[in-house]
């Protein structure tokens, strides 16, 4: 568990001194709401003002975590290969992902409710499923990260792959927060929050499992 | 075990198609309001995707293989019953998007039946680019297992629980009876059962007929 810690503090401090990479990552966020808001103004309807939130946060997480296996270079891989063993490296990737995730998602919400408006009627519900979406995008966006760099490593194959499979987290995030939107009370909104724990259960289990056979060259 | 130069399980598969094809639209089926005769489409729409979903998970479980063994041969067998799974899935989309024209009036709708089924295609077309985009025969066996045991199981449970959770037009959700509610006398069964394993002996069919090419060249290129 240390050794996932380290490394997942390891990797906050290489991108901390590249300031250039956390400023763009803000810039992305902040750009792309602001793009949303001169093109859709004040979004009244709740099922749009929802859909384009996550739609903004699929493309956040697409953009800032795909990077976590693609920037490693050859050489680097095979020191760390050398050092620790797969599960702590996957798991140390995917806890720095998310917690790259909660930061954007928490600006990106701050921006998006200023400039589009914030219709949320409960808001610690919302949260919640902010939270469990952005551990599912992680997750997901780490695995398939970790594929893409083994493959062509370019960034375009971390959509094209990781798109198809998002859907299940995203339906399931969609619709939980809009029980949150809405404001209807956990005796509604349980099951997708059971679903999507189960969903994000499975996802880090199976990355758990196929990735030594990924790392192993 | 042959049977007149075929094994015995295609001779099978001729049968059992025959007389789905057959009874599929002779047998008496329930007077359904909406429905009419196109309740039929049961025979074939529904027993291609459980043909379809059954194809996936022999993928995964061929995927599962080569990772613990190494051996490339298991590869050959995922991918050729990706291959065939893709094949179904299309006639499935294709016949169910023809039945929900003269049901529901639209070539699509938005449910969670049919969105799961279409992001079920995205992930093969997925797979295909990931393979395509590979030139190392190991390489790609390795990574494109990795990729498809990741996704069809993630898959498999969104298509199996979600559409369960949520209100749908599609027969057998939410306020809307299934076809099992409308199989009172169960004759129905009696097509749609062999239809599923015929389908799926189909694909195991055209699966192993690629297999064996690709063995072929396997084995010739590592001469």
């Amino acid at each position: 568990m240390s050794t996932v810690l380290t490394l997942a503090k390891k990797e906050f401090l290489l991108e901390w001194r590249q300031r250039s990479i956390i400023g763009g990552m803000l810039l992305y966020v902040v750009s792309t709401v602001f793009i949303c808001y001169l093109s859709m103004k004040q979004v009244v309807d709740l099922p749009t003002w929802n859909a384009l939130f996550w739609i903004i946060q699929t493309f956040i997480a697409v953009n800032s975590i795909a990077r976590s296996f693609l920037q490693e270079s050859k050489g680097r891989m095979l020191y760390y290969y050398t050092i620790v063993d797969a599960q702590s490296m996957i798991l140390s990737k995917m806890v720095y992902g998310l917690g790259l995730m909660v930061v954007l998602s928490a600006i990106h919400l701050g921006v998006y409710s200023l400039l589009i408006g914030n219709p949320v009627n409960d808001f610690k519900m919302f949260g919640i499923a902010v939270l469990l979406g952005s551990l599912g995008f992680a997750a997901v966006i780490t695995m398939v990260s970790a594929i893409a760099a083994k493959a062509s490593n370019n960034i375009g194959l971390v959509s094209i792959l990781g798109f198809p499979v998002l859907i299940p987290i995203l339906m399931t995030t969609i619709r939980f927060s809009k029980c949150a939107m809405d404001g209807l009370g956990w005796a509604v909104a349980q099951k997708f929050a059971l679903l999507l724990i189960g969903l994000n259960l499975l996802v880090v289990a199976l990355a758990y499992l196929l990735f030594p056979y990924l790392w192993r060259e | 075990m042959k049977v007149a130069g075929l094994q015995w399980w295609k001779w099978l598969c001729v049968l059992l198609l025959t007389y789905t094809v057959w009874q599929g639209f002779m047998v008496e089926v329930p007077r359904m309001a909406i429905l009419h005769e196109t309740i039929r489409n049961l025979f074939f729409h529904v027993t291609m995707w459980f043909s379809m979903i059954i194809l996936m998970i022999a993928s995964i479980v061929y995927g599962i293989r080569y990772l613990r063994s190494g051996n490339l041969e298991y590869d050959i067998k995922a991918s050729a019953c990706i291959h065939s799974g893709i094949f179904l899935g299309v006639l499935g989309l294709l016949t169910g998007s023809l039945w929900a024209k003269y049901t529901w009036g639209a070539w699509w709708v938005n449910d969670a039946k049919l969105n799961g089924a279409a992001a079920a295609m995205l992930v093969y077309a997925a797979y295909l680019i990931l393979r395509s985009s590979l030139e190392d025969e190991h390489k790609r066996a390795r990574i494109a297992a990795v990729y498809s045991i990741f996704a069809f199981t993630l898959m498999l449970a969104f298509i199996i629980i979600l559409p369960r959770m949520t209100d749908s037009l599609h027969p057998g959700n939410g306020g809307n009876p299934g076809f099992s509610n409308y199989d009172l006398d169960s004759k129905m069964r009696t097509v749609f059962y062999p239809a599923v394993i015929g389908w799926t002996l189909l694909g195991a069919w055209i699966s192993e007929l690629e297999f064996r090419i690709r063995r072929i060249k396997l084995h010739r290129d590592q001469r």
